[in-house]
């Protein structure tokens, strides 16, 4: 840690990994409700839980981004946070409103608009926090060193934050609500926050390889301006069957299509800039997480996202089980990956360590990697059965939702592996031992490389 | 990556870009925002029962079980042309009572069957909700879903 204000990250990734916690046991018990379906039914029915479910992870991911922001702009700009007391006093407004959120949520009071339910004091408490947090971290770098990585992350976090106020408008029209809903749902997660994981995952490489620094920036323009221009109009594919008109149905075929080009850009960067670099730096699990959370966010995101994207295979497979298999493995691979990987980095600095449980660590990451790709596979057989009995053939929905039970059971299995996995992650950040379970090689095996 | 592209190039060529995609998609959404209002939705009024029928449906968190024109939940049925599938859309009244007759019925209790909570909702809300079912279901959504299964 070289700048004593980072310190402020350890909360934000503290808290970041509590609600983590929260998001996966919500998981567990929606995964469990689709086998036993009687489970709880009467106490806390599965709409309730899966908004606890999805709320959680979107704030944990934002707190962890939250937090990534200031562990790194100190570094990038060479000086302290602006002012430490603000950044505190955000994180006490995130966390109150999200203790009122899922108190509301629990006793029945929320909104009607998927992942945007907060009740409407959350939303400004969301809305001020995020106000705080820009000036504090805009007067930072504008008294600092700029360069593209805060550049990059900065125009992210402004546009996301800006992207906001379409959660407090909600039309009347349902077409124009869902319009204006995937204004921030989209342009979040398929644009403004793929900057934030551009620009957090070349901040990472530069440190763990040692690349240098021109070369890194180029990369991280060329990432995200791919993102952008295929992002922006991709916001189309979701136009196509809400009462939009028709031409929707070719520029987000088309656009929504280059949308694989920044997850494959992010990939091929992770590894070449590994393939260049010269370092050799102790923190293993760091760089096991940079490189893995960029190919699975390839898979998840590009991949799984290309597969029912074009509006011909669309118009069967929308809202089938194959949009939640593409959800999933597209949230782990893109941003909770990337979220671990930058508190598996900066954890050991806030705590003045060495790298340390990386074995743990590791296996952590193989235990939720591994549920999560076979979770994938699994609701992609169900959604392509239920798209072909359902869509082609005409069967009712409940009918084939019985079809399909063995996959759910499957799916549980997997989702416990994932909460496995995320419960070891949290103790091996935590808890620290003496020695590892595996004595490390030497640093430099090999002489003069 | 090439010679000819130097960092504040690719900069530039990205920032220059993202704004003149901006500019491209506010036009087109605010085309679309016309086409709603006046094409895609103008089968029937929007009226106050359908309005009530919308905070209906947003106070009980549907969403999260049910999708509505392919979007939301994925644990309990399509929604977005129940008023076709239970054979009402063109009579108010049927879809009414349909409507209150099923909402009554739940929770089924069945064993092994997902189950849908018990909703106290007034003789207003009932019908608001029906009109915004049936309002939903006359929305131009490009011929989706394929069939009436949902």
């Amino acid at each position: 840690m070289k700048y004593q204000s980072q310190k402020v990250a350890y909360w934000y990734f503290l808290a970041a990994m509590a609600l983590f916690g929260v998001q996966v046991l919500g998981g567990l018990v929606a995964g469990w409700i689709y086998v036993s379906p009687n489970f709880l039914s009467e106490i806390l029915p599965f709409n309730v839980i899966r908004m606890i479910h999805t709320n959680a992870l979107i704030v944990w991911l934002l707190l962890g981004f939250f937090g990534a922001a200031y562990f790194l702009i100190p570094e990038e700009s060479e000086r302290e946070i602006w002012s430490p007391k603000l950044a505190y006093i955000q994180l006490i407004i995130l966390l109150v409103g999200t203790l009122g959120a899922v108190g509301s949520y629990l006793v029945g009071i929320h909104g009607g608009r998927e992942f945007l339910e907060q009740p409407l004091w959350v939303k400004f408490g969301i809305l001020v926090a995020a106000l705080i947090f820009l000036l504090n971290i805009s007067m930072t770098v504008l008294a600092g060193k700029k360069t593209a990585i805060t550049n990059v992350l900065l125009m992210g976090l402004w546009l996301l934050s800006l992207l906001w106020v379409f959660a407090f408008i909600n039309p009347d029209n349902l077409s124009l609500d869902k319009m204006y809903w995937w204004f921030v749902v989209h342009l979040w997660v398929e644009a403004t926050w793929e900057l934030v994981m551009a620009a957090i995952l070349a901040f990472l490489l530069l440190k763990l390889t040692g690349v240098d620094r021109e070369v890194v920036e180029k990369w991280l323009y060329v990432i995200v301006a791919t993102a952008l221009f295929s992002g922006i109009l991709g916001t189309g594919h979701h136009f196509y069957w809400i009462g939009l008109p028709g031409y929707w149905q070719w520029i987000g075929s088309i656009f929504s299509t280059f949308e694989v080009i920044p997850f494959f850009l992010m990939m091929s960067f992770a590894f070449v800039m590994v393939w260049k670099g010269r370092k050799n730096h102790p923190n293993k699990s760091a760089l096991l997480w940079s490189l893995g959370s960029s190919t699975v966010a390839f898979f998840g995101a590009g991949v799984w996202g290309f597969l029912h994207t074009l509006h011909g295979v669309n118009f069967y497979s929308h809202g089938t089980q194959i949009t939640a298999a593409h959800g999933h493995l597209a949230f782990y691979g893109a941003y909770v990956a990337l979220n671990l990987a930058i508190f598996t980095y900066a954890m050991p600095m806030l705590r003045e360590r060495a790298p340390y449980n990386q074995v743990l660590n590791m296996a952590s990451f193989w235990l939720m990697t591994g549920g999560m790709a076979f979770m994938t596979f699994v609701l992609t057989f169900a959604g392509t059965i239920q798209t072909h009995m359902q869509r082609v053939l005409g069967d009712y929905y409940m009918t084939v939702q019985d079809d399909l039970a063995i996959f759910y059971m499957m799916r549980f299995g997997a989702g416990a592996a994932v909460v496995v996995g995320a419960l070891l992650f949290i103790y091996s950040m935590l808890v620290v031992h003496k020695d590892e379970i595996i004595a490390p090689g030497p640093s430099n095996p090999v002489p003069g490389e | 990556m090439a010679e000819f592209l130097t960092k504040s190039r690719a900069r530039n060529i990205f920032y220059g870009g993202s704004i003149f995609f901006v500019v491209v998609f506010v036009a087109m959404t605010a085309h679309s925002h016309r086409y709603v209002v006046n094409t895609s939705t103008a089968g029937m009024p929007l009226t106050e029962e359908v309005i009530l029928g919308k905070h209906t449906w947003e106070a009980a968190s549907c969403i999260n079980c049910h999708t509505l024109h392919g979007e939301g939940a994925y644990f309990a049925p399509e929604l977005g042309n129940v008023m076709t599938r239970w054979g009402v859309q063109d009579d108010p009244e049927a879809a009414f009572e349909t409507l209150k007759g099923w909402i009554e019925a739940q929770p089924s209790g069945i064993e092994g069957r997902r189950q849908m909570p018990a909703y106290q909702f007034t003789d207003e809300q009932l019908r608001g909700l029906a009109e915004f079912l049936r309002w939903a279901d006359q929305t131009d959504t490009q011929g989706w879903p394929p069939n009436d299964a949902g």
